[in-house]
């Protein structure tokens, strides 16, 4: 046998031999283990990066200021996804061998792949502000939560946004909407309460779908310039975003009269458009900006201890403050959990109590330097979206603006949607109705 | 000394026919495969069978149905993604529709579907060869998504467009939906696999699978000899085409419980395709040992450096990822084109002579 094939050989021995070990999990006394999905490579890195940095830094921030949450120290591993839905089940997989409390799954595809599986590995499923509007009514889904609030609610937000600077929802009538969609179940997940409203307030509503990643858009534009819309609304992701934004400044369409959703309105995404895309607005639901205590905090904690996950002056990008809503809405619920099951390592069943009966006030967000930086929420167990209100931003080319006051969602067309979808969903899995009055 | 023929008659044809002639061979692979069905179940953890066992499996069953197709019948195609989302939504919609059928029996059934559907794009094969054919397969891949993606009907009228596995239970074990254990799906899996793998190894030794070689080695002088190539072609896009289905109906079903048109992208059909390359063209082992390295050396490499204490950035580990399988890919295939197999047949070679090599 020559070299090269012993060598060859002994390569796949040492992989066949060597593997079984690395599922091996590290058991830790008093600590909570959070495993921290992301996507740093691949088409959606640009999303996913900033998403990432701001859980790193405000976890980091817990532990570094507080000790953790109540002295419990916070224990997270970041697994590379790709976004990609195979690759997240690996990444689950492996880490749940070190009993997470919760997942945050950031990519639909992955949400809708573990939302079966929570309630069985007893994990909570914390999509904030994405994954299935079905699993929002927590009647049907225990162990998923939404809030702030899902993709229909922002769609009635936005409309309800469109509706006012038209100066009036019957001002809707006639006028044009084309919803531009990343065609995966991401990009699908508005368009129903879209037709609804269609349907309702008498706009066209034309739905143009952008297949994945989305670097290839001359097509979807060619028809916008056809149909030559009053408003457009943009649900994209990671690359997509920027090549929609770019193409809108090409054909010069009223940049103040786009609406991207929450993850098409980050400073990744217009940027590199350059001035072509002043005035591109973007739905939100909390601030962009450094103006706040935390951020404050976190440069004395974590970033001049040379801790930071990112560039110091990345800080403040919507999809960053994301990530430290997202961390930050994680540690509170558990330090709910806490207040009923004592400070120390608490189980999966215990830190879903602390979702369902989470309640951030005016007051603690003031107490955690976050004053204004977001809307309070109140979970309950019927309701696991908290109903939150939206904001609308504006890029004026060098950074994010509120430009609108909280915008508040339409629960009327919204919520009797979710609970039939949450029946037909949860039909599917034979799930039955939990009794909310029995939920202590 | 111990891998030898000799003392070894063979007093029948049935005998001198089988598909393993050596003794220590036939022990060898019952032993593997007893192996397979006893010691996962038992002893791996839930991670290893879920993340790594049962998609392998299910890779290797794609993998075989393209090998019978590409490394059998010579006729190069980019649409196993398509016609694995076949399968899985046949599979989806036959389920949803007759809940009390039988969850094999739907399996086979979306294979049907999926061989009919590969017969239709098997018929430009008739014309067409070698890189034109792979673009005409290219067609099915992207239309076939497409379909699925445009048509609200295949997925129920879900408003997310996802497909989602319900749960159906198999002699009273639950083997799909979210409460199935790993073990049961490893199992059907693993059983799925090993029938298949038999009745692929026995069509490839029969006329059918000589009638496919002789197309592959030169067509018109298989026609010359006799061999229907329109039939033959079809044959092969057919079958090909019913295991892809098998395994994407599972790959929705027993690995990831829902899925997206996504999950059945191009991607997919390269990392078949790549499976059988490095595993062997026109190997039935072959196929097994390319998916097997495809699924576990990224597995491998991915969790090299914390077995060795290093702790690196996830994106750069992801990146060094890449890079290093990558070039074991090119590594590879220069040490040995014809793929894994043929290193394992060496092996073998040289095993017969051990311990006096000449």
């Amino acid at each position: 046998m020559s070299r090269s094939k012993a060598v060859l050989i002994a390569l796949l021995a040492l992989v066949v031999l060597a593997s079984p070990l690395a599922g091996a999990a590290l058991a830790q006394s008093q600590s909570i283990f959070i495993p921290l999905l992301v996507y740093r490579t691949g088409p959606y890195a640009p999303s996913g990066i900033p998403i990432a940095n701001g859980f790193n830094d405000y976890w980091n921030l817990v532990n570094e200021r507080d000790g953790g949450i109540n002295g419990v120290k916070l224990v997270w591993e970041e697994c590379e996804t790709q976004y990609d839905t195979k690759q997240g089940v690996e990444c689950y997989e492996r880490l749940k061998a070190k009993n997470p409390v919760l997942v945050n799954p950031y990519s639909t595809g992955i949400t809708y792949t573990l939302i079966p599986k929570g309630p069985v590995d007893k994990v909570v499923i914390f999509s904030m502000g994405y994954g299935s509007a079905a699993t929002a009514d927590g009647r049907w889904f225990p162990w998923v939560f939404t809030f702030p609030t899902t993709y229909w609610s922002q769609a009635s937000a936005v409309i309800r946004y469109m509706g006012q600077q038209e100066s009036g929802l019957e001002k809707l009538k006639g006028k044009k909407i084309v919803h531009i969609y990343h065609n995966s179940p991401y990009g699908k997940e508005a368009n129903p309460t879209l037709e609804d409203l269609a349907r309702k307030y008498g706009f066209e509503l034309t739905l143009l779908a952008v297949d994945h990643p989305g670097q290839e858009q001359k097509a979807t534009w060619l028809q916008v310039r056809k149909i030559n819309p009053d408003w457009i609304f943009v649900s994209g992701w990671g690359v997509m975003n920027q090549v929609a934004v770019k193409e809108a400044a090409a054909i010069g369409f009223k940049m103040d009269h786009i609406v991207g959703n929450w993850w098409s309105a980050n400073d990744s995404d217009v940027v590199p458009a350059g001035e072509g895309a002043k005035g591109y607005k973007g739905a939100t639901f909390h601030a962009p900006g450094t103006n706040f205590k935390v951020f404050q905090d976190i440069v004395k904690y974590v970033y001049d201890k040379g801790k930071g996950a990112g560039k110091q002056e990345d800080m403040g990008a919507p999809l960053y403050n994301r990530g430290v809503v997202n961390a930050m809405l994680s540690v509170e619920a558990i330090r709910t959990a806490m207040g009923k099951y004592g400070n120390k390592s608490l189980t999966g069943e215990q830190v879903r109590w602390g979702f369902e009966n989470f309640n951030l006030t005016e007051q603690r967000l003031d107490q955690l330097g976050m004053k204004g930086f977001m809307h309070p929420i109140k979970v309950s167990c019927e309701d696991h979206e908290g109903n939150g209100p939206v904001l609308i931003q504006q890029w004026d080319g060098k950074k994010w603006n509120v430009i609108s006051s909280w915008i508040e969602p339409m629960r009327d067309v919204v919520r009797p949607k979710i609970e039939a979808s949450a029946i037909e969903e949860g039909k599917k899995f034979n799930y039955t109705q939990r009794d909310c009055s029995k939920e202590k | 000394m111990i891998y030898r023929e000799t003392g070894q008659f063979k007093s029948s044809y049935a005998s001198d026919q089988a598909i393993f002639p050596l003794v220590q061979d036939r022990i060898f692979v019952l032993l593997a495969v007893a192996v397979a069905f006893v010691v996962p179940p038992l002893f791996a953890s839930e991670y290893w069978l879920q993340a790594v066992l049962i998609p392998l499996l299910i890779y290797a069953l794609a993998a075989l149905g393209l090998n019978l197709l590409t490394g059998y019948a010579g006729q190069v195609s980019l649409g196993t993604g398509g016609f694995m989302a076949v399968g899985a939504y046949s599979a989806f919609k036959l389920s949803t529709a007759f809940p009390q059928v039988n969850v094999i029996l739907v399996f086979l059934l979306s294979g049907l579907v999926a061989a009919l559907v590969g017969l239709v794009f098997g018929v430009p094969s008739l014309r067409i060869k070698g890189f034109y054919l792979a673009v005409a397969t290219l067609a099915a891949q992207f239309f076939l998504i497409w379909l699925f993606n445009k048509v609200p009907w295949f997925v129920n009228y879900s408003s997310s467009g996802t497909i989602t596995a319900p749960t159906r239970t198999l002699f009273g074990v639950t083997i799909t939906g979210p409460e199935a254990s790993p073990g049961a799906r490893y199992m059907v899996a693993l059983a799925m696999v090993t029938i298949f793998a038999l009745i692929a190894k026995n069509l490839v030794r029969g006329r059918v699978g000589r009638s496919w070689m002789a197309i592959r080695d030169r067509d018109i002088a298989a026609e010359i000899i006799g061999v229907r190539p329109m039939r033959t072609k079809l044959l092969a896009f057919a079958i090909s085409s019913f295991y892809c289905g098998v395994a994407g109906a599972e790959l929705v079903f027993l690995y990831l419980g829902s899925a997206e048109t996504l999950a059945f992208d191009i991607n997919l059909s390269f990392l078949v395709l790549f499976m059988i390359i490095i595993g062997g063209l026109g190997s039935v082992l072959g196929s097994l040992l390319g998916s097997a390295f495809i699924v576990l050396v990224p597995i491998f490499l991915t969790n090299a450096p914390h077995l060795i204490g290093l702790p690196l950035p996830v994106a750069l580990q992801k990146q060094i990822e890449l890079m290093v399988f990558g070039a074991l890919i090119v590594f590879f295939l220069i040490v040995e084109p014809n793929g894994l197999a043929r290193l394992w047949q060496v092996t073998k070679e040289k095993l017969r002579l051990w311990p006096f090599p000449h």
